[in-house]
């Protein structure tokens, strides 16, 4: 199986479900003939050409409901947005729109359309730059979320989604897109939505991530071991549906968890995650719930001060021991 | 480019049609403005009675505007409103029954009742919705006209909002984008002077809304609106220029509306004489005075009862209906399986 990048499984992802239906596109800031803010869909204007692979203009709000009104008439558009932050000012688009006009239409309408961009922190990109989105999107009845922190999902999940009839968010990540990993070359390689993965087996504890914060798990549950504990990491995948199964099997098994994400505390996956958890495997929990996530102040640009404001292994690691009662 | 500049000192002169099929389109105009006018009626009627909920923001006085546009398309055509859009729906050719139902939240409805006034969809009737975000659907309505780009289905849209919406940015992107790509679309400003309460000339820089469209090099024209035949002639030059150049236009169609801005506006912010002023001015009441005067007023009595029918038949079908039962909420909410 040939290794390739995460961003480079993006690419195959949409190129292969542009060459299999023609209603499939690519539209967002610099996607074309700059070859991608982030070179995820490098070569694309030149094997689909103008017609599919469209440079839009500096407007969010403006290509993201065009995109929607495409998709409502049988299209199936990928709207790239140059990061998730930019999204804000789209989000009337996805909330009042892409999620709503299945119900309010009484089902007439669907929006088969998905959005991508990269999404949390990055390298000391600032306080504007560095949100973690996907905990105001996953709130949303009407919305799909996903969250792959491998090239192999990222593929898979991104083909699942562009076949999906729903809108489909899909959160990737700056520091993802040069990680290598072995992707099939099946161009009906699909991952499935709602299915977590078992990143690493464990016995001792569950540690709960997603997107990028997975590698930091798995780093965490790396030296953890050296220490005599055992974590099993889960990697969610998708945010929504959630794979509440899997975290139920898992706790069943260690009897504590932790779930690591970038975002604030307040609110968001984690603390969802933190109620399924608590709510449907109550008997089963030896501990409280650890919550290791982004510090509860805004993005900061100094670089040591940004390490301390991310989830990093030894909180991770911190929050482990904490729930064995270690600490 | 095509840029070009009307005003109603120099109507176009298309072909006029033989009078006696001119009558008879102007009889079938009135019975669309009056089937509009008695459903606006009725329901502002239910909705004091309580069985219609939330907010209803009737046409009343604008009906020419829908009608005319209507009037100027093909059936396949596309069509996006505002939150006032009971009568757009009616003149895309949607059953007062369905639209009845809906205000009733009636399962019957044609959203279901999950919709409500502000959003009236039927897919059937390419009536891609009403919508209560003033500005958010504007956009969308340009992903219409891309698709139909796309697909060289050689379909139009007309995306229809008031004169409050050309301050947001939703109007601009739309409006950028739909010239950018050469889309297929004529975007209508319903311009009835006032923005939910304030008068436009406390909200706009600019009085004639069409001037925008110069920014984006895009084609306009700007109309009062007096008479049914007149919008659909000015839409219609739009629509043609759409279909056979994917040019887009933006039409500010001067008009006015005669009730509140919705059933919860008292309309205390204009004088009663400048709405007597207006109502002088009623393009239901003249096209009625113009059927009489071609000498069709005989036929007036049993279309007036035919509508009066209608109507009476849709409030019926409206009380009737069964409600929308809870197990088509998540069914509804997503296409396939619920994603929780």
């Amino acid at each position: 199986m040939p290794s390739i990048r995460y961003r480079e499984a993006l690419k195959q992802a949409m190129s292969e479900e542009m060459t299999r239906d023609e209603r499939v596109f690519l539209l967002g800031e610099e996607v074309g003939h700059y070859q991608g803010a982030y070179k995820v869909s490098e070569g694309m204007l030149d094997k689909f050409g103008p017609k599919r692979v469209i440079d839009a203009p500096i407007a969010e709000a403006g290509f993201a409901g065009l995109g929607i009104g495409a998709a409502m008439v049988g299209l199936r558009p990928i709207i790239e947005f140059m990061t998730w932050n930019f999204s804000a000012v789209a989000f009337d688009q996805i909330l009042c729109n892409a999620a709503k006009i299945r119900q309010m239409s009484g089902g007439q309408f669907t929006v088969p359309i998905v959005f991508r961009a990269p999404n949390g922190s990055a390298a000391q990109v600032g306080s504007q730059h560095s949100h973690a989105m996907e905990h105001f999107y996953a709130q949303i009845p009407g919305l799909k979320i996903i969250a792959p922190a491998t090239p192999a999902d990222a593929k898979g999940l991104l083909k699942t989604a562009i076949r999906d009839d729903n809108p489909v968010l899909c959160f990737e990540s700056e520091t993802l897109y040069s990680v290598k990993g072995e992707v099939p070359e099946d161009t009906e390689f699909l991952v499935p939505m709602g299915q977590a993965n078992i990143a690493r087996p464990g016995k001792d504890v569950t540690v709960i991530a997603w997107s990028r914060i997975v590698n930091v798990a798995l780093d965490a549950a790396a030296k953890l071991e050296k220490e005599g504990i055992d974590v099993e990491v889960i990697d969610l995948r998708s945010l929504r549906p959630l794979d509440t199964d899997t975290l139920l099997t898992s706790v069943a098994k260690t009897h504590r968890a932790v779930v690591a994400g970038e975002g604030w505390p307040y609110g968001g996956v984690g603390a969802e995650i933190v109620d399924r958890i608590q709510r449907l495997a109550f008997d089963e929990l030896d501990a409280p719930i650890e919550r290791v996530q982004t510090m509860d102040v805004p993005m900061p640009y100094n670089a040591k001060l940004e390490q301390l404001v991310i989830p990093q292994a030894a909180g991770i690691m911190d929050a482990v021991k904490r729930s064995l009662y270690r600490a | 480019m095509v840029a070009t500049t009307k005003t109603n000192s120099k109507k176009p002169e298309p072909a006029a049609p033989a009078p006696d099929v001119r009558l008879s389109r102007l009889l079938a105009f009135y019975r669309q403005m009056l089937l509009i006018r008695r459903c606006e009626e009725e329901s502002a009627r239910a909705y004091a009675q309580g069985k219609i909920g939330g907010f209803l923001h009737l046409y009343i006085g604008q009906e020419a505007v829908a009608v005319g546009a209507c009037a100027a398309l093909k059936p396949d055509d596309y069509v996006v409103g505002t939150y006032r859009d009971h009568g757009l729906a009616i003149a895309k050719g949607m059953n007062v029954k369905h639209v009845m139902a809906e205000l009733f939240g009636k399962a019957t409805g044609c959203s279901q009742g999950l919709g409500g006034s502000m959003h009236l969809f039927d897919a059937a009737h390419h009536m891609l919705g009403g919508y209560g975000i003033v500005g958010g659907h504007i956009p969308l309505a340009a992903g219409v006209a891309f698709a139909s780009k796309y697909r060289e289905d050689g379909r139009v849209t007309l995306c229809f909002f008031g004169e409050g919406a050309v301050s947001i940015g939703g109007f601009h992107e739309a409006c950028s984008l739909a010239a950018l790509w050469k889309l297929p679309i004529v975007f209508i400003c319903e311009n009835n002077e006032y923005s939910m309460g304030t008068p436009l000339s406390r909200t706009m820089s600019v009085e004639d809304v069409s001037l925008k469209a110069a920014a984006y090099g895009m084609a306009k024209d700007r109309l009062f609106v007096r008479d049914v035949f007149e919008v659909e002639a000015r839409v219609g030059e739009a629509v043609a220029r759409a279909r056979s150049t994917g040019e887009p236009t933006l039409i500010e169609a001067r008009t006015y509306r005669f009730r509140g801005h919705s059933m919860s506006d008292p309309g205390k912010y204009r004088t009663p004489a400048e709405l007597e002023e207006h109502k002088k001015n009623d393009t239901l009441v003249q096209a009625r005075s113009a059927i009489v005067a071609g000498g069709a007023g005989e036929k007036l009595a049993e279309l007036e009862s035919d509508v009066e029918r209608e109507i009476e038949e849709a409030v019926r079908f409206a009380e009737e209906s069964p409600e929308p039962t809870a197990d088509i909420l998540e069914a509804t909410t997503y296409s396939g399986p619920f994603a929780r």
